[in-house]
């Protein structure tokens, strides 16, 4: 049976009125999986037995009137970059094809204590580096409302297992884009928090100072839920903020009166497309008849943020990358004379086209005599980029722009431009540059049936004021109460 | 900026990856496209800005020098490849 019709605050409801039990909702969940699954590939690994065990503990505790976590027999799906113990974790990558980490991601110790029942690992781009889930070691994933297209990335996994109703629930991971393209590509939502809001402990490290852990909810609330589980302070996370994690979901329906909303016109000029553009700025419409002011303000060097983050990122991870040599985990090539020798043949073997561009690239613009051409010039416009949302936030309370130029793409129609695809992130890689918070909310529907998605950012920290922005447009709209029609095998 | 093939080469081996020579001819097709669009960084003037690492700011992270349980050793040894007895084993490393 499709459980469509629920929120994991509503299932949290039904748990724990004891309408349902954990073991039979999870038990109908992956009859689901299974008929819907194969045509979907949203999953790397699914651990049924698992969650099951996990189910008659929650199902016991309710029963019992123990106290029980916020999350208590939910379902969840993570992005197989995120550590789970005793759990493969490839990061759709070959080169950790056999990696079982041993211990758990912050986050994931998170969910455990809040009682959330993990369903499986989320498809991927290898190492998160993509923007389509096409780059994964594994399978591709398709997008659930077309099957031809691509689902977005690199969460892909993670954003088509919320839209399919095989989760209520789905951790990624957003360096540039990651979470917030894929939920708008769709129709879900999904959050990027600022940078450090949420511990990187046992996220895979792809470009260590962007990264970010986000959600995947059917609904602003349910986002504000599991964001409330994983934020705050871990000191095995050096860059994790001590700042106090705030109740998300208290005053969520505040609305909008006296919002003035900032409308950057560098994310409204070429190469956006014509109904993407209209679904935003109707959304705009809505806004201000809620009670908010639209201002126009401008972000200067937004040309150049792509350019920046394909030099910082890539800088980043081919350092972080350099650790996948076969010696301590993952794949190593079979014969070699010697170690070097060891080394570029596990590497060569293990890592996809575009994890090996991209650590060119990355070593590249790092070696000696380009370091200051490259590396210490982006890092320099980084600055400037930054710069152009301190100055817009003195004027406005949020900006408001789409999460992704186009629609859902054709599976194949980017994979053979790389440079292409990196354009796709043109509205979501600044604040990742920046390191301010944003969401993706559904705010329309193409022609041919493909959501779209609008983006909501705000300062450092501010997540519960995008949370309240967000709730104001959904409780007026039911963008996001449309589902994808979904045949499985049995029909 | 344009790549030719001994700086693919030069790059591989600083990144310890192997390219066959179809490899090589795609990625300075490929590099060279990206990295000429990267150039557009330079029409600005960025003389007087400062570079940034890192979006908050955060000096000397430090905690309480507090005993914690590390992970074991058997347990940092069970992904590896290739062990013998408690050490990661590998390729003879000098000739």
């Amino acid at each position: 049976m499709r459980l469509s019709g629920y929120t994991a605050l509503q299932i949290r409801e039904k748990l724990l009125s004891r309408e349902i039990q954990a073991s039979d909702l999870v038990g109908q969940l992956f009859k689901w999986i299974k008929d819907i699954e194969p045509n979907i590939h949203a999953f790397i690994t699914t651990c049924e037995k698992e969650a099951l065990e996990k189910t008659v503990e929650i199902d016991k505790k309710i029963i019992n009137r123990q106290k029980v976590g916020l999350l208590a027999g939910i379902p969840i799906a993570v992005k197989d970059n995120i550590c789970t113990k005793n759990l493969t974790t490839t990061c759709a990558s070959k080169i950790l094809h056999n990696f079982i980490p041993p211990y758990d991601a912050f986050v994931v110790k998170r969910l455990k204590e809040e009682d959330a029942i993990i369903i499986g690992k989320t498809n991927l781009d290898e190492f998160a580096m993509g923007s389509s889930t096409e780059n994964s070691g594994y399978k591709i994933t398709r997008n659930p409302w077309n099957h031809e297209c691509v689902p977005g990335g690199s969460s892909g996994g993670s954003a088509a297992a919320v839209a399919a109703d095989f989760s209520f629930l789905a951790l990624g991971s957003d360096t540039g884009g990651s979470v917030r393209q894929p939920a708008a590509l769709c129709g879900v939502v999904g959050i990027k928090p600022t940078y450090g809001r949420v511990s990187r402990y046992g996220l895979i490290a792809f470009g260590s100072s962007l990264d970010q852990i986000g959600t995947f909810s059917k609904d602003v609330k349910d986002a504000a839920l599991l964001l409330q589980v994983i934020a705050g302070y871990d000191s095995y996370d050096s860059t994790s903020a001590q700042v106090p994690v705030p109740d998300y979901l208290q005053g969520i329906e505040s609305g909008v009166k006296g919002l003035r909303i900032g409308i950057p016109k560098e994310y409204f000029a070429g190469g956006l497309n014509a109904e993407v553009s209209k679904a935003v700025k109707d959304a705009l419409k809505l806004y201000e008849n809620l009670g908010a002011t639209v201002v126009d303000i401008s972000l200067p060097h937004t040309e150049y943020a792509v350019a920046v983050y394909y030099i910082v990122a890539n800088a980043e991870a081919s350092s972080n990358l350099a650790r996948y040599d076969g010696v301590k985990y993952g794949y190593r090539t079979g014969e070699s004379r010697g170690i070097i020798d060891m080394y570029c043949r596990t590497r060569s073997e293990g890592f996809g086209n575009e994890v090996k561009r991209r650590i060119m690239l990355g070593n590249y613009a790092l070696s000696s005599g380009y370091y200051d051409a490259y590396y210490l010039k982006a890092s320099k416009v980084r600055n400037l980029i930054k710069s152009d949302f301190d100055a817009a936030f003195e004027k406005v309370d949020c900006i408001m722009c789409p999460t992704s130029p186009v629609p859902a793409f054709k599976i194949g129609e980017r994979a053979n431009n790389p440079l292409e695809m990196y354009l796709s992130d043109i509205y979501t890689i600044p604040a990742n540059l920046a390191g301010i918070p944003g969401i993706s909310i559904p705010c329309g529907f193409s022609k041919t049936g493909l959501p779209i998605g609008m983006q909501i950012l705000a300062k450092h920290f501010e997540e519960k004021k995008i949370l309240q922005i967000a709730y104001a447009f959904e409780r007026e709209t039911d963008f996001h109460l449309k589902k994808p029609a979904l045949k499985g095998l049995t029909g | 900026m344009k790549i030719e093939k001994k700086d693919i080469e030069y790059i591989a081996n600083l990144s310890r990856i192997e390219l066959s020579n179809q490899e090589k001819e795609t990625f300075i097709h490929q590099l060279s496209d990206i990295l000429a669009y990267i150039d557009k960084l330079n029409q600005l003037n960025t003389q007087d800005i400062k570079p940034m690492a890192y979006s908050i700011n955060t000096t000397n992270v430090l905690r309480d020098d507090k005993l914690e349980p590390p992970i074991s050793r058997e347990d940092a040894l069970t992904n590896a490849p290739s062990t013998m007895g408690v050490f990661f084993k590998v390729p003879k490393v000098i000739e």
